[in-house]
């Protein structure tokens, strides 16, 4: 589903990225862990196209079709979702407006129908229900006043609502205290675990993978793809910390 | 025979940033033409204003200019949307009797080489009067959004409650803003506001929004909707005017013009 060859992206210059090498097939929730600094969030951001993340070199393919040629919100169209480690506020936009408007963008784009403001409020209140959002969180404006936990959960919520094929989930586990850990776990399982679908699951802790058990873990270092093996890999981080096993690697 | 007028210059306070060769393709009856509205005591008036283009970008001049007078307790509310005109502008002069209100929602849009002001004068005359005033400008190309506020309160106007904001919103290099507030306050038991601010589109929340599907153009509209949105907080009881308004400003900044 996911083919990323030889990635290289910088950022004002800086190489972060240095020829990374990931593949994902449908099916799978692969979770990425490393040490700060090691390139996590810019791998995912690169994956969502963000404005000053430069591709040097290498290749991303999504479904067979070059992911890097597109622009954020046409792969957000292809089926991509970015879940973000600080979800941004929008003040005087509601999360109604803002999601409706989202998913019939991309409806649109796809040769689709767009929902009626009905249809729309009743996929809403379902998946915030999945969630455990209030509905009226659902009214008021984007992130603006959220806790940190709620910033999360309107993350899942909206995962829920445009129905991505490929989740890239950038520590959304921060922040959540441990009902709301299993909480956006447990919406992370319902919504994407699928046949036809496909998760990146950037973590720093074995707390979330207790709940969203990945079928791959990947260990990323200096801007690399250092290991890659089961669940059980975590667990070893968990206790061990990373130098002790990149070093046994 | 006409008698010829004298022109206000960019050395007039009122008249600082605005487009003053424009006035010259006025009619003479234009420039003096002010429209009175007097609203009783106890009385609430409410207009929308709209200059908007009819048949493509216009380079007209449009100058409107009101008197209100505000009885004791009257309330007048004014919603205005200048979107046309080389110059399009608004002058309003409100006096205000003990414990009335005036209120005024304005929003200015263009971009090209245009030039779109509202200029209020607000005389506080009488005690316990309220005025509240929100203007927002989008522009974009060489357009200039402008909004000179001028606040009087006399001596006798104690328990006086002035409020005035401004806020500019820049889409490209090359147009520009002016904000005056100007008060002058002779009472010494009065509480008077006014922010003036200029800023561009979040792009923050504008990768945020392109991740989950709204194209550039639709993340620029929904901001630039949510920014304007403002000026028209105090019209939200009348859905058909506040959305007509909106979207008088909003076809603007699609049509980019």
């Amino acid at each position: 589903m996911l083919k990323i060859e030889d990635l290289h992206a910088e950022i004002d210059g800086t190489e972060i990225l240095k020829g990374l090498d990931l593949e994902i097939p449908a099916g799978e929730i692969h979770a990425i862990m490393g040490p700060n600094g090691a390139g996590k969030s810019t791998l995912a951001y690169v994956l969502g196209g963000r404005p000053g993340y430069e591709v040097t070199q290498g290749s991303v393919t999504f479904n067979g079709q070059d992911m890097l040629a597109l622009e954020p919100h046409e792969r957000a169209a292809n089926g991509l979702f970015l879940g973000f480690q600080y979800p941004v506020e929008i003040p005087g936009v509601s999360n109604v407006q803002f999601l409706r408007e989202a998913l019939n963008a991309q409806r649109k784009a796809r040769g689709e129908d767009p929902l009626t403001g009905g249809e729309f409020l009743k996929l809403a209140k379902e998946k915030a229900g999945l969630l455990k959002l209030d509905m009226d969180m659902l009214k008021r404006n984007v992130n603006v006043g959220f806790s940190g936990g709620e910033k999360k959960r309107a993350e899942m919520v909206q995962m829920g609502i445009l129905d991505p094929s490929f989740a890239v989930l950038d520590e959304t586990d921060s922040g959540l205290d441990i009902d709301a850990l299993r909480v956006v776990g447990e919406g992370i399982n319902s919504i994407m675990r699928k046949p036809d679908k496909a998760v990146l699951l950037i973590t720093h802790y074995q707390r979330l993978l207790d709940v969203v058990r990945p079928d791959k873990v990947s260990i990323l270092s200096q801007g690399r793809i250092v290991r890659t093996g089961g669940p059980d890999l975590a667990r070893r981080l968990e206790e061990d910390g990373y130098d002790a096993v990149m070093e046994a690697a | 025979m006409t008698e010829a007028i004298i022109l206000p210059t960019r050395r007039h306070e009122e008249w600082r940033y605005s487009d003053v060769e424009a006035l010259e393709a006025l009619d003479t009856g234009a420039f003096e033409d002010w429209r009175n509205i007097d609203v009783p005591a106890g009385q609430t008036y409410r207009e929308c204003l709209v200059i908007a283009d009819t048949d493509g970008p216009s380079d007209a001049t449009e100058l409107r200019r009101l008197r209100v007078k505000l009885g004791e307790g009257a309330r007048c509310e004014l919603f205005g949307v200048i979107a046309s005109g080389r110059l399009g502008r608004i002058e309003v002069v409100t006096t205000l009797a003990r414990g009335s209100h005036f209120e005024l929602g304005g929003i200015t849009v263009g971009g090209r080489d245009t030039t779109r002001e509202f200029v209020t004068r607000v005389a506080h005359e009488e005690p316990e009067a309220t005025s509240n005033q929100v203007v927002r400008s989008v522009h974009w190309g060489r357009g200039t959004g402008n909004f000179l506020g001028r606040i009087d309160v006399v001596r006798d106007a104690q328990k006086t409650d002035a409020a005035q904001s401004f806020k500019g919103l820049l889409l490209e290099k090359g147009a520009s803003v002016n904000a005056v507030p100007q008060l002058e306050i002779f009472a010494d038991d009065v509480k008077c506001a006014h922010g003036a601010s200029v800023g561009q589109l979040d792009e923050a929340a504008r990768y945020y929004m392109a991740t989950r599907g709204l194209s550039p153009e639709l993340s620029r509209r929904l901001l630039v909707q949510a920014f304007i949105g403002d000026a028209l907080v105090a019209l939200a009881d009348d859905e058909e005017a506040h959305d007509r308004l909106l979207r008088v400003a909003l076809d603007k900044l699609d049509l980019h013009l």
